[in-house]
């Protein structure tokens, strides 16, 4: 475990170090605005406001805006600095975490939609909203701790985010389940649950990419590509360096 | 003053220690290859007393472009002199330890260093062609050497040197005139096909590159990847880039270690040891 700006700060060239820090510090805003994005949208399932989904577009907007930056930024690091070994990881995985969190903040977006046509629609069921709620929260403090995960080149907390991520796939999947139960005993409620189906589909793609970064900041720091591979399987790898 | 100059040489000799505490007992990463061109085994290089190089073991395989990196001092360029015998040209300079080619010692009393220096050839960082024609730089090796028996074959000798080179469309047609009238890239092009004249195994290149434009630099390149396939190429450069581009592996020296070697794409994208990280991404050591 070590830390970000600690790390950087140690080039020859000062230039270099800043050019860095500021790709870091506008990840982590970006990230920010992401994580956000994801607990609006879960906050609007739970109490439906139109001032809330427009919040949500405002930072869908900031957060592709970022995106571009970002990648801006990468490709002047590349093309000025050619980095090399733990600064060449940096600049990748940025750029990866970066798409990562665009997705997120789509997830959300699709998130507030779905909310938005239930509103429109008048519908009142309450059916799934306590998934959603359990669900919902998980992903948000997922997508909050890879990013912490990143900032502290953390990869004990990397790890425990890939194990939390397959207990909101278990959770998601035994939400399925119940919902599909529920369908099949009350059929006028299908069109309500299945646009909670596709919210909680979308809040653990949320999860999703929560652990593509934890992943991301595991090759950054180990120099190992962990993609793929079961937590079990990851943990051995890093074990066996 | 006096006490200025103790502080000093206090802080030096904890710097070194601290150097000291950094660097490998072992060299890290494979320094075998199954196929062996030329092979080190505990070398170490004094100049004087000072101790330039040591303890290096390390293999340089078949058909591989291997580079040497490392900051100033670190004794790459050492090293590199040592594979052909250049050092034997300054007094105070003492190898100890084994370097072989093909099984032979080189620094046996019964080898003809004339003729290892024509197996091991070497490109320096200055172009330095002979005051001669272009065609008499190509073949004054070949001539001392007896490489060929007759001007049919010397020609035949210097139009091959010069098409691997890539020089030989440049100048086919003015053979006659003074290689110093050539630019500096086509010059050390020319270096290099005088090297390659005389049918080396192994290229030694102390960094061929540093006095040429990016230009001349990317033909040079290109020319080292044309050749690695008929020669095994030592190069020590300076450019972390041109070592990431041109070599198959990599070897990092630091104070006269030879620190870690490996695949030139593991070192630069996941070095193993904290000073070759910090030498290849330029942090502070």
């Amino acid at each position: 475990m070590g830390d970000l700006k600690e790390d950087f700060a140690r080039h020859i060239s000062s230039e270099f170090n800043e050019e860095l820090e500021e790709l870091c510090a506008d990840l982590m805003k970006m990230g920010g605005l992401a994580e956000r994005q994801v607990r609006l949208a879960v906050e609007c399932q739970e109490q439906f406001d139109s001032a809330l989904v427009d919040q949500i577009r405002s930072a869908e907007n900031s957060v592709n805006a970022w995106e571009i930056r970002i990648d801006e930024l990468v490709a002047g690091v590349i093309a000025r600095r050619q980095p090399t070994a733990s600064d060449l990881r940096l600049v990748l995985v940025v750029s990866k975490i970066v798409r990562d969190l665009e997705r997120a903040g789509d997830e959300a977006s699709k998130v507030a939609l779905m909310a938005q046509q239930a509103h429109e629609s008048g519908r009142t069921s309450t059916v799934g909203l306590v998934e959603v709620r359990s669900i919902g929260e998980q992903v948000i403090r997922l997508l909050g701790d890879s990013l912490t995960a990143f900032a502290r080149l953390d990869v004990d907390m990397a790890l425990d985010i890939a194990r939390r991520d397959k207990e909101v796939d278990r959770v998601y999947q035994s939400a399925l389940r119940s919902l599909a139960t529920f369908m099949i005993e009350d059929p006028r409620e299908i069109g309500h649950v299945l646009n909670v189906m596709w919210v909680l589909r979308a809040l653990e793609r949320v999860g999703d990419h929560a652990t593509n970064i934890a992943e991301h900041v595991i090759y950054l720091v180990k120099g190992t590509d962990v993609r793929h591979l079961s937590v079990t399987n990851v943990e051995e790898t890093l074990k066996n360096q | 003053m006096m006490e200025a100059t103790m502080t000093d040489t206090v802080t030096a000799a904890k710097e070194q220690k601290m150097e000291d505490r950094l660097l490998p007992d072992k060299t890290i990463g494979e320094v075998h290859v199954d196929d062996a061109r030329m092979t080190a085994r505990s070398v170490d290089v004094y100049y004087g007393d000072k101790c330039a190089i040591n303890n290096v073991t390390l293999d340089i395989g078949v058909g591989q472009v291997i580079s040497f990196i490392g900051p100033s001092g670190c004794g790459k360029s050492t090293f590199l002199r040592c594979l052909n015998r250049m050092n034997d040209t300054i007094d105070i300079c003492r190898v100890d330890g084994e370097i072989k080619i093909d099984q032979d010692n080189i620094y046996d009393p019964r080898i003809d260093v004339v003729s290892l220096r024509a197996r091991v050839g070497m490109v320096f960082q200055k172009p330095n062609p002979f005051p001669k024609s272009i065609y008499d730089n190509i073949a004054y090796g070949p001539r001392i050497h007896g490489l060929a028996n007759n001007k049919v074959e010397l020609d035949e000798i210097v139009e091959l040197s010069l098409t691997r080179a890539g020089l030989w469309n440049e100048v086919k047609d003015r053979l006659d005139q003074p290689g110093t009238g050539l630019s500096g890239g086509q010059q050390q092009r020319l270096c290099i096909a005088r090297a390659i004249a005389v049918s080396p195994e192994v290229i030694l290149m102390d960094e061929p590159c540093s006095a040429l434009d990016p230009i001349a630099t990317a033909k040079v390149e290109e020319l080292i990847h044309e050749l690695r396939e008929q020669y095994t190429i030592v190069i020590v450069t300076h450019s972390m880039q041109q070592a990431a581009r041109v070599s198959d592996r990599t070897a990092y020296f630091h104070l006269g270690t030879l620190v870690e070697v490996g695949e030139t794409k593991q070192i630069f994208t996941n070095p193993t040891h904290e000073l070759t990280q910090d030498y290849i991404t330029g942090r502070f050591g």
